[in-house]
């Protein structure tokens, strides 16, 4: 599969680096309370030291572990994603990850083998052959990132649930999680792992998914932020135990849902 | 002094500390009740929080080719904003909640901030640029007062509103439709961010102008 590395039109790649390098997690800006004290706002939401960072910080990661709850709270399992027309999707749609693009992994689509673990009856894997003969569906959509731009794409593939009883997964387990080629990471809540729309997409605008899209296996969550749907994706498992992801570890949202 | 001030003297003040040497006669009757000025210091904390990391938050995609300073922002990144953005959300929304249902069940806004008329305000405006404008009264606001603060209410409803349907543009889509979809959403809750932080401005150079006015919001009187 060759790999794009022809510009995309209107977007700048040097602006799309620093984009990139900006949510590279940092030492010193993991210290993200820095400036926060004086502001005095401390001492009310930790309840405690006011200059003790770490306390704080732990502070606020619970308050983040409740919005999870209040949002799992707030997904209603039925309610759809807004879908667009053909003449909504934002061409070119921009390529976005915590590398440039010139680092895209490139997956050899004839070696493919999808793992699929945990709670699940059939732990066989997967090749593209068998995957791409699973009934497809299509959907257009908004892709909205946690920077807060968003664009309108159309992906194609599988539902996730329709995927998912096929394997014989335990619908009652707590959570799937998806381990993609570059070592990234990211998990999901069982409710929206069964969304209708919850896709595991394998062609983006009708053609097989470029390696810049997520080339073989990209997982499509028109209801979670866009840093929740993997690219490249190697394995999943259903599981119940915690294993957050890799934006997640540094501090994002773990539900982050729309 | 107004009658309506006169009556806020009476329910909030108990007639025994007036004996108390220590405490001014009624001549300085309560101007700002209790639950005034709870929520007003609650909401300047939530919403300085809130600013600082949704111009951090901003950054990392900016609508217009303006940033802000890392050293004016909070959270030092994205997801540390983030964190300060959706927890301070909590209390500026159940606050700001508390303050808007007290403030029509008492009718505190519609004694305070109505009626708002229009000669009035120009009238105001002009006599205030020209340092004619007097604040004898505290409890009696002038028309470019109640101007903004009504003004200032109906952003922070716009600002809470427009937040959510950025925060869920799926689960709340008909509020975000509201606003003219996501990409809209995220222009009004600027608007309504730069607004509030205008106000603001004017706000404390006022307090400093007339120092009265800052210790009636935090003594009351």
């Amino acid at each position: 599969m060759p790999r794009l590395r022809k510009a995309i039109p209107g977007v700048d790649p040097k602006l799309l680096i620093k984009d990139a390098a900006k949510l590279l997690p940092d030492p010193t800006r993991r210290l993200f309370l820095r400036g926060g004290a004086s502001l005095g706002a401390l001492a009310f939401l930790s309840g405690c030291d006011i200059i003790d960072g770490p306390s704080a910080e732990k502070a606020l990661m619970h308050i983040s572990y409740f919005n999870d709850r209040a949002q799992a709270w707030l997904f209603n399992p039925n309610r759809l994603a807004p879908t667009y027309p053909e003449s909504a999707i934002t061409r070119p749609f921009p390529f976005n990850a915590y590398y440039p693009i010139s680092d895209v992994p490139e997956v050899d689509g004839e070696d493919y083998a999808l793992e699929v673990g945990g709670l699940v009856d059939d732990k066989k894997t997967w090749t593209l052959k068998e995957l791409y003969a699973l009934p497809e569906e299509t959907q257009i959509t908004r892709h909205i990132c946690v920077e807060g731009w968003s664009a309108i794409g159309k992906w194609s593939g599988v539902r996730l649930s329709e995927f998912l009883q096929r394997v014989g997964a335990d619908t009652r387990a707590k959570y799937v999680w998806f381990r993609c080629a570059e070592g990234y990471h990211t998990s999901i809540d069982m409710a929206t792992a069964l969304h209708p729309q919850t896709q595991m997409t394998f062609k983006f605008d009708g053609e097989i998914l470029p390696a810049k899209y997520g080339f073989p296996m990209k997982v499509r969550i028109p209801t979670k932020l866009g840093f929740k749907n993997p690219k490249h994706v190697m394995e999943m498992a259903v599981i119940n135990n915690w294993n957050p992801g890799y934006w997640e570890e540094q501090g994002y949202n773990w539900f982050s849902g729309s | 002094m107004t009658i309506e001030a006169t009556r806020d003297s009476v329910v909030t003040e108990p007639t025994g500390l007036r004996s108390l040497p220590k405490h001014e006669p009624s001549s300085a009757p309560t101007i700002h009740p209790v639950w005034v000025r709870v929520t007003h210091w609650i909401n300047a904390i939530a919403m300085l929080v809130m600013i600082g990391s949704g111009w951090e938050i901003y950054n990392a995609s900016p609508l217009f080719p303006i940033t802000f300073p890392r050293s004016i922002t909070l959270g030092s990144w994205l997801a540390g904003a983030l964190l300060w953005h959706f927890a301070a959300m909590w209390v500026l929304a159940v606050n700001g909640l508390v303050y808007l249902v007290l403030g029509l069940l008492t009718g505190r806004f519609r004694r305070k901030l109505l009626p708002i008329r229009p000669g009035e305000v120009i009238a105001d405006a002009y006599a205030a640029l020209e340092g004619r404008l007097a604040h004898d009264d505290l409890s009696v606001y002038n028309a470019v007062q109640k101007l903004l603060y009504l003004g200032v209410i109906i952003a922070g409803i716009v600002i809470v509103a427009s937040g959510l349907s950025i925060w869920k543009p799926v689960q709340l889509q008909e509020l975000t439709a509201l606003f003219g979809g996501y990409d809209a959403a995220r222009f009004v809750h600027f608007f309504a961010m730069a607004a509030i932080v205008g106000f603001l401005v004017i706000h404390v150079v006022m307090a400093f102008v007339v120092p009265r006015s800052l210790r009636a919001m935090i003594i009351g009187r």
